[in-house]
């Protein structure tokens, strides 16, 4: 094996954490900068991660099921690095349980409805493309 | 200077979440995992840690936040239940809400009682 074969080599194998690390950065950046541009007193910044990314990461499924178009690398760094570092669990479930008892069922009611109903929102817009491009 | 904060720690989270992808095989155990466990480290620094330290900028809001993750809970559990798995859809939303609200409690209560 020559010294180029192994830098090449190294270099594909380290490329999915650049690409992960990437989206994470970016993921995690903009979910600070929402959650400091919306109002307190309720959680609306993790809400709106949430819904937003689990729109996006719904239409980013169901481009793989369905299209095929994206590959594997465009996948890494939107969905396991961007997306996935947006969204977050911990953050929801630290904020639900300072709530008070009403609010924090509210607070799990509306992450879990919304955004359920944004992935499946997701997946209504990529049957619509689909369906366009192939018609 | 907060961006750069949450963007290094998000990275690390999002590495360590990718790490835990590829040892937990299975289509949800590995999602459960980083939201329980991400869940608990949260819950343990905000018990003790003062809001807007440093330290909660990196390792809460960067690396917890990133570490755990909603959208692909959501994006699997939809899908689950997409395929007819109703039931293992049901159980994992219910499996990721208990499992992290208690380790979120477990995690403060141990910091507080070691702080």
């Amino acid at each position: 094996m020559s010294g180029s074969d192994a830098t090449e080599s190294l270099a594909e194998r380290l490329r999915p954490l650049a690409l992960v690390a990437v989206g994470g950065f970016a993921g995690a950046a903009l979910r600070y900068a929402v959650s400091v541009a919306l109002p307190g007193g309720f959680p609306w910044g993790t809400l709106a991660v949430n819904v937003a990314g689990s729109f996006a990461l719904g239409v980013l499924f169901y481009e793989a099921r369905l299209v095929g178009r994206l590959g594997p690398r465009m996948r890494l760094l939107l969905g396991t690095g961007f997306l996935s570092s947006f969204t977050t669990y911990s953050a929801f479930a630290v904020e639900t349980a300072a709530l008070s008892p009403g609010l924090a069922v509210a607070n799990v009611g509306a992450n879990y409805a919304l955004g359920f109903a944004a992935v499946l929102a997701g997946r209504a817009v990529v049957r619509t493309a689909s369906e366009e491009v192939a018609g | 200077m907060n961006l750069l904060l949450v963007g290094a720690g998000g990275v690390l989270g999002a590495l360590a979440r990718y790490a835990v992808g590829a040892w937990l095989p299975g289509r949800t155990r590995d999602t459960l995992a980083v939201n329980v466990l991400g869940s608990f480290a949260l819950g343990a620094l905000t018990a003790v840690a003062a809001e807007g330290a440093a330290l909660s900028t990196v390792f809460g809001i960067g690396f917890c936040g990133a570490f755990t993750t909603f959208s692909s809970f959501a994006v699997e559990t939809v899908t689950l239940y997409d395929d007819g798995e109703r039931r293992a859809a049901v159980r994992n939303a219910a499996a990721n809400l208990v499992g992290a609200l208690a380790a979120v409690g477990v995690g403060g209560w141990l910091a507080t009682a070691l702080a």
